[in-house]
């Protein structure tokens, strides 16, 4: 029973690095850009959940109504006025230019809000669980996973049933032929960033509740994302969620065999599906 | 008689330091065919992309529908009215064949084409509406590409080598839907290496040699000699 307790535990932990894994997921998915600065970015709106907290005494999950299109103005503006400025043949330029805001970005928060860990309080809903066959769940991480699957299927819907979602497939299959069908390829991308980040306002909220976060904790929660990325298959959604549960799983059985295996046990599991499926388990886009 | 729906004066374009069209001048009246005919590497797609705003121009101006459209985006220039199908077709490989239609209405232009009269043009396309575009055949593929050009309802649409690479009845099939089309009011160019097929359904053509206009008049008037001459510079 602890061993299926442990693979339920990393299930719903799956759910949170799913969270993490989508914004990545899906602007690579659009515009081919590896965002370096996307951890440190789950903790600004880790933040920014913070001060919308303690400044309006919001429960945090509330909070959401302000920091989810807070990030996603955000997003849109860092994409129309930075990234767009990088995209083009070459992949280094986005990979310096994000990886230069994620040092701006941690350094910001440090100034702004210090290096003491901070947490979002949420209440009785830190501590809630239920019982189910033996088994026990936090509410928290139930709520999170569920989350997960219906932002999941949110971005599926928009990709796949909506104007929108369309206008970001041509662009992300042939810009030049896009732009011919009247697409403004630099708004579509600041679209997409824009849900991107709004994704990652849910996670960072999530985060803030779950565990404390200081400014320096964005590399790890970048590191998850992109290995629950890879491991589920570049661009594909449900692949990621796929990636965020298998990590978590292997984080929590690694933990059950000895506390100190946890995060080896998730980068272990990470490079033997790299080494066995490079593409991943679900890619849609190949090479 | 109206201003020319296209006007292009001077027209100069570049591969970095490679010249590939040297002072273009040419019009498109409204309601008018125009075949640009010319050997590989004449210029003919780089004059198509320079027009559309795929490619910055490198000097002269291009004035579509009576606005100076020389330094649009092609996203600006197709919201104008003015479509294209490109070369190779260049459907989006991830989109259904009804997707890729959709995207072509994407601009929101008003006029007399949509799903239903794209459909009746090419009834295949309805029988093929959910599958996977890279799926069609070469002549499905390019009935898709006409057809998602015409969801636009442009005033003036780019066709870009549409035969190359189709079988010569799938050919006939696709030139004989083209009076169906052009017929709806808009103007067109037709590029063309099959000179035969692009004669037959224009009313002036223009002959591009290495980048620059070594013929131009009216398509039923041109002797086989003058085209020989300006195509291959033989004298």
């Amino acid at each position: 029973m602890d061993w299926l307790n442990a693979i339920l535990q990393g299930t719903l932990l799956g759910g949170l690095y799913a969270l993490f894994a989508a914004g990545l997921s899906l602007i690579f998915g659009v515009m081919r850009l590896v965002n370096i600065a996307h951890g440190d970015l789950i903790v600004l709106a880790a933040y920014l959940g913070l001060t919308v907290t303690v400044g309006t005494g919001l429960h945090p999950l509330l909070a959401l109504i302000l920091v989810v299109p807070a990030m996603g103005l955000i997003g849109y503006g860092l994409q129309r006025g930075l990234l767009n400025q990088t995209i083009g043949q070459d992949i280094l330029p986005p990979l310096l230019v994000t990886f230069g805001l994620s040092v701006i970005l941690q350094n910001t928060l440090l100034e702004a809000y210090t290096a003491d860990p901070q947490k979002l309080d949420a209440g009785a809903l830190e501590t809630a669980s239920v019982s189910l066959g033996g088994l026990t769940m936090g509410i928290l991480p139930l709520l999170t996973f569920l989350i997960a699957i219906g932002v999941i299927w949110g971005l599926q819907w928009i990709f796949y049933r909506t104007a929108l979602g369309r206008a970001f497939r041509a662009v992300s299959d042939n810009q030049e032929i896009a732009q011919l069908m009247g697409l403004n390829r630099r708004h579509i991308f600041g679209l997409a960033m824009a849900l991107a980040l709004a994704v990652t306002a849910v996670a960072g909220i999530l985060l803030g509740i779950r565990t404390s976060f200081d400014p320096s904790v964005g590399g790890a929660r970048l590191i998850f994302g992109f290995e629950a990325v890879i491991i589920g298959g570049l661009g594909n959604l449900w692949g990621t969620l796929a990636g965020g549960v298998i990590l978590g799983v292997a984080q929590t059985v690694g933990a059950k065999i000895d506390p100190g295996w946890q995060l080896l046990a998730g980068h272990l599991a990470f490079l033997v599906i790299l080494a066995v499926r490079p593409n991943g388990l679900f890619p849609r886009i190949s090479g | 008689m109206s201003d020319p729906i296209l006007k292009v004066h001077g027209l100069e374009a570049f591969y970095d330091d490679f010249q590939a069209l040297y002072g273009i001048d040419m019009h498109v009246d409204r309601g008018e065919v125009l075949a640009i005919i010319g050997a590989n590497g004449a210029g003919k797609t780089t004059l198509m992309r320079s027009i559309s705003g795929l490619m910055q121009n490198g000097a002269g101006q291009v004035h579509f529908g009576g606005q100076d459209i020389s330094a649009r985006r092609a996203d600006e220039v197709a919201l104008r009215g003015l479509a294209m199908v490109p070369e190779g077709r260049q459907l989006f490989p991830s989109l259904s064949v009804w997707e890729n239609l959709m995207i072509g209405a994407q601009v929101g232009r008003k006029g007399p084409w949509n799903l239903d009269t794209v459909c009746e043009l090419f009834p295949i396309l309805k029988e093929r509406a959910d599958q996977a575009s890279t799926s069609l055949s070469g002549g499905q593929q390019q009935m898709v590409a006409i057809g998602r050009a015409l969801m636009a309802n442009p005033d003036l649409i780019l066709f870009d080598e549409i035969s190359l690479g189709l079988a010569p009845i799938i050919i006939r099939d696709i030139y004989a839907a083209l009076p169906s089309i052009i017929g709806e009011g808009m103007s067109a160019i037709i590029v063309e290496q099959d000179i035969g097929q692009a004669l037959a359904v224009s009313g002036r053509v223009y002959c591009l040699q290495e980048g620059r206009v070594s013929l131009e008049g009216s398509s039923d008037r041109v002797s086989r000699e003058e085209i020989s001459r300006a195509y291959f510079g033989i004298e």
